[in-house]
């Protein structure tokens, strides 16, 4: 493709240098969108593990005993918000607003660490009502497949410091873009499955 | 003081066996040798610079290959010591417990640590030069998986001499494999040591589909590509959806080990049969992730040395895919005998039949293939050779276990101990025997000596059949597998005899081949062509070894085997050189050392889980979050290649004036 | 492809927004407000009315999946992009096997459990 310009060396380099980067950021786009896709085969393994053992309380708490309607109910409205908060994110930057962006990105990991702040306090009470990861197979299952959602919004979150500082640094640029793409994908990805945790382990359990 | 220190280390330390003593030794002393040897010739910093730190993909494949082979050495001798141990009735060789483990370890070796990383190796050497690239499409990552691999690996393998090696079989079946059935760390190992590998293959799978999605020459269109990226393709599209099932099912035998979870235990409410379930989710579709590429590289190397194209392109590529696919749809027939009703055993046997179709469609392609070409008996062509029959016994005794209720009589017996050998010996060993030799002149710049691969060839093959023929007939008369010894009255002794014997051919044939490397260093025949054996593919038409960037100039495809086609048209001459004023500085990926760092971490964490010792761990994981980090805040990740170095490197291997 | 350099953030900007425009104001809107629509009916299919369990778990599992959807299309913006979709290729892969590894499982487990 390059070869057809003739040029002279030092000017085709550089032309190729960020033509090279911008492939480079959307073959990274791609990556990570297949890594997402390996992540929700991890989330569907854990998924038929929960459904298969859903019934196996061994005598001890079910479902519909334990979870607490107006917490998850909290949380999915939290999620769901901060899916949406980072997605105006997603908008300042394409604006090339980077205060805006970050001011997006600090709302939406406020909600993302409430949104943990009110899982943890679930776990607790729970465990305070003797439903721990070993009374039953039931509540094994339910705390690792919570948990794990749980564990991946709190990586995000870290990751989202991270970005903030970069972006405080850099500014908006293709390597920055693509960074932030990438971690909104991630959060809208994790808002999706928590539809899914909200549907089959929260709402069916307590039906 | 002293006694709790010595009570500490009579646990750490396996102890009481003079196999694990005299491994302490060699691996003392081996250590001593290689340090001594970096200090003294003070190579460290070219150990660091060139090998530990590249993310160059040919170094990579070339570190995966070696430590493979190393890894077959390992996973060699289990075998070897199992066959040893029954040999004759009633041996004493090893204790019982030692039996378990080296079965476990055995299986474990060879599929995780040997089959995989040999593949990925190929992978490595050869699809980003066969489809016209400069690299993987993201090196660094590439790295990062090579090292999360060799540090499972090393995890894996220290459990042999410290702490105790797993010993509940391959795949860990619960409940034996819970804290009730196995209270020792070895589970622990197998499970941190798989983990992290595993994390590897994930990455390099997501790699892969992207190198050939994204990186292929221009004017390579889909059908125009070679048909080993095909089958390295069609490979990762079944490691990205098999892998994660396999993290998800340790990491929840993990959880009930660590966590006094119940989710396979006995009490509890617990269902160990779920993880039979899952961990054949995964296993099924990994034995398609080993054998598809060891498809490709038997096409590569039917069409080579018959010197044709390969027959039915279009028919080999759908196959491809449709196992791919199809091999998600199988894994019930690990355990028909579950007894999960018939409706289930029926699916998944028609399923498992089917699945045939396309592996026999391919069979033919290669038989039409060599029908009516000027067939020349080199290595690579040889090994292939050996491979159609005992693939296609292999492929028969699979149809026969996958009549669900005939399985019930083969099932866990060494019938089944028999088929599997025959397929993943027969196919997967010999074909990536075959494409280390096919590929071997292009990565080391020499072709491996034939006389002595000659020797090793049929070793190998004789004893395949000496050890594993008997072995049908010894399930047949009732030997189960994972039996650690067998009364006279069984009459089983001959047969095993004979098993044994063919089981040490093919341990002097793996002998031979380590012989035939070292001698071929010193006085293999030199490749100067950079395309010895006459092929057909783009990574023939660059020197042997190729340079850092791999190509100085993107070729240009308009057909398949277009390499072959420019060949014909200039009638088989030389190549005409570059003109020095089309070449240009290249873009390359830095080196890097945040991947060993990072996997470093890995293998402290999953050492610190291994025993419980929290602060162990948890340093581990937080170096582990820590590389990520350095690595998220680099952004002087790559350069350019001098325009004055690739015009000196070119006209040094004569391809530019 | 396209030759306008990309690496420079303010130089060939609006020719960027064409190519890569990931969505407005309006569709992020209007996805949230059905997020909210596609998560308020379930509570109220679940905690207001007195329809059967299978009728039930049918409605608040599609409700999720048209969720997912509008997930994918409003916020995830999988429509967009040049050159061919891999990515929505791979997703419909992964999907199709999450559903089959779900499924199957529920169904080869079945033979002696409490599965529901």
């Amino acid at each position: 493709m390059q070869h057809a310009i003739e040029h002279n060396h030092s000017k085709h380099a550089a032309d190729s240098h960020d033509h090279g980067h911008h492939d480079q950021e959307s073959m990274k786009v791609l990556g990570f969108w297949i890594f997402l896709v390996t992540d929700c085969l991890l989330f569907g393994t854990l998924f038929a593990t929960y459904i298969v053992l859903k019934g196996h309380v061994d005598g001890g708490p079910t479902g519909k005993e334990l979870f607490e309607i107006p917490g998850f109910v909290a949380e999915t409205f939290i999620l769901l918000t901060s899916s949406f908060t980072s997605g105006l994110a997603v908008l300042a930057m394409n604006k090339g607003k980077v205060n805006q962006l970050i001011g997006w990105l600090i709302v939406t990991a406020v909600l993302g660490a409430s949104f943990v702040g009110l899982e943890i306090n679930e776990f607790v009470n729970m465990v305070h009502e003797g439903a721990t990861i070993s009374t039953s197979a039931f509540l094994t299952a339910f705390f690792t497949l919570v948990g794990t959602h749980g564990l991946h919004v709190s990586v995000g979150l870290i990751w989202m410091i991270g970005l903030m500082v970069q972006l405080k640094m850099r500014g908006i640029t293709s390597v920055t873009r693509r960074k932030i793409t990438v971690i909104s994908l991630y959060w809208h990805f994790l808002d999706v499955v928590w539809i899914f945790l909200f549907t089959i382990v929260y709402l069916m359990g307590v039906m | 003081m002293y006694a709790s220190i010595k009570s500490f280390a009579s646990s750490f330390f396996v102890t009481g066996d003079p196999l694990i003593y005299g491994a302490d030794v060699s691996i003392v002393l081996t250590s001593i040798a290689v340090l001594f040897v970096l200090f003294y010739f003070k190579k460290w910093g070219w150990l660091w610079r060139e090998w530990l730190t590249t993310v160059d993909h040919k170094k990579i494949g070339i570190m995966y290959l070696f430590a493979s082979l190393l890894m077959l050495f390992r996973g060699g001798v289990d075998a070897l010591l199992m066959r040893t141990q029954l040999a004759l009735p009633n041996v004493q060789f090893l204790q019982a417990d030692h039996y378990n483990a080296v079965f476990t370890t055995h299986g474990t070796i060879m599929i995780l640590f040997m089959a995989m990383p040999m593949m990925f190796g190929l992978f490595n050497m050869v699809v980003p030069l066969q489809i016209g690239a400069r690299d993987v499409a993201y090196p660094f990552l590439n790295s990062v998986s090579f090292w999360l691999f060799f540090f499972g690996a090393m995890l894996f393998n220290l459990s042999f001499v410290i702490g105790g090696s797993p010993d509940a079989g391959w795949l860990s079946y619960p409940p034996l494999s819970e804290m009730s059935g196995s209270p020792g760390v070895g589970e622990n190992f197998y499970i941190w040591g798989i983990q992290i590998s595993g994390i590897g293959s994930l990455a390099t799978g997501i790699n892969f589909i992207v190198t050939i999605l994204k990186m292929r020459a221009p004017g390579m269109k889909f059908m125009k590509m070679p048909m080993f990226t095909w089958s390295v393709f069609s490979s990762s599209i079944i490691i990205i959806f098999a892998f994660p099932i396999l993290t998800v099912t340790l990491a929840l035998l993990f959880i009930d080990r660590y966590m006094g979870g119940h989710l396979f235990t006995m009490d509890g409410g617990g269902f160990p049969m779920m993880y039979i379930n899952l961990i054949w989710m995964w296993g099924h579709p990994e034995v398609y992730i080993v054998v598809l590429p060891a498809f490709g590289i038997f096409s590569e190397i039917v069409a080579t040395f018959s010197r044709k194209r390969i027959f039915g392109y279009k028919s080999m590529v759908f196959a491809l895919l449709s196992i791919s696919i199809l091999s998600f749809f199988t894994w019930v027939h690990h355990f028909f005998t579950m007894g999960s009703g018939a409706d289930v055993n029926v699916a998944f046997a028609i399923a498992t039949m089917a699945i045939g179709i396309p592996t026999g469609a391919k069979v033919f392609n290669w038989l039409f293939t060599m029908f009516r070409g000027r067939i020349r008996l080199e290595q690579p062509m040889m090994w292939t050779l050996a491979f159609i029959p005992c693939f296609v016994v292999g492929g028969a005794t699979g149809v026969m276990l996958a009549v669900a209720p005939a399985d019930y009589q083969y099932h866990n017996s060494y019938f089944l101990i028999a088929h599997f050998h025959q397929v993943l010996i027969g196919g997967v060993v010999f074909g990536y025997l075959a494409g280390i030799y096919y590929w071997w002149p292009k990565l080391f710049g020499f072709k491996l000596n034939e006389r002595l691969g000659k020797y090793a060839f049929w070793l190998w093959n004789i004893g395949f059949y000496v050890c594993f023929m008997p072995q049908y007939a010894l399930g047949f008369m009732g030997m189960t597998r994972r039996v650690y010894t067998y009364g006279w009255d069984m009459g089983w002794g001959p047969l095993n005899l004979v098993s044994t014997i063919g089981a040490f051919l093919m341990g002097i044939g793996f002998v031979f081949q380590v012989w035939q490397i070292l001698y071929s260093v010193k006085y293999g025949e030199r490749d100067t062509t950079g395309d010895p054996w006459n092929a057909r593919t783009l990574e023939w038409s660059i020197p042997s070894p190729p340079p850092m960037y791999n190509f100085a100039v993107v070729p240009v495809v308009d057909e398949r085997d277009s390499f072959w086609e420019d060949k014909e048209r200039r009638d088989f001459a030389p190549a005409p050189p570059v003109p020095v004023s089309k070449l240009e500085s290249i873009h390359m990926p830095k080196n890097s050392g945040v991947p060993i760092i990072f996997a470093a971490c890995w293998f402290i964490a999953g050492f610190g889980f291994v025993f419980d010792w929290k602060w162990m761990a948890f340093s581990g994981l937080a170096g582990v979050g820590i590389s990520l980090l350095v690595r998220s805040f680099t952004y002087d990740t790559d350069y350019y290649v001098p325009l004055e170095e690739v015009i000196e490197t070119e006209k040094a291997a004569g391809r530019a004036v | 492809m396209s030759q306008h350099p990309a690496g420079a953030a303010d130089h060939g900007h609006g020719h960027h927004d064409e190519h890569e425009n990931h969505g407005s104001l309006k569709a992020y809107v209007i996805g949230f407000i059905l997020s909210i629509v596609l998560t308020v009916i379930p509570l109220l299919v679940v905690f207001q009315t007195n329809m059967s369990k299978n009728g039930i778990i049918i409605t608040i599992v599609t409700m999720a999946v048209i969720q997912l959807l509008v997930q994918l299309l409003f916020f995830m913006h999988i429509r967009e992009g040049e050159g061919p979709k891999y990515n929505v290729m791979t997703l419909i892969l992964g999907l199709f096997i999450v559903v089959v590894i779900v499924a199957s499982s529920v169904w080869i487990m079945s033979f002696n459990s409490v599965v529901q």
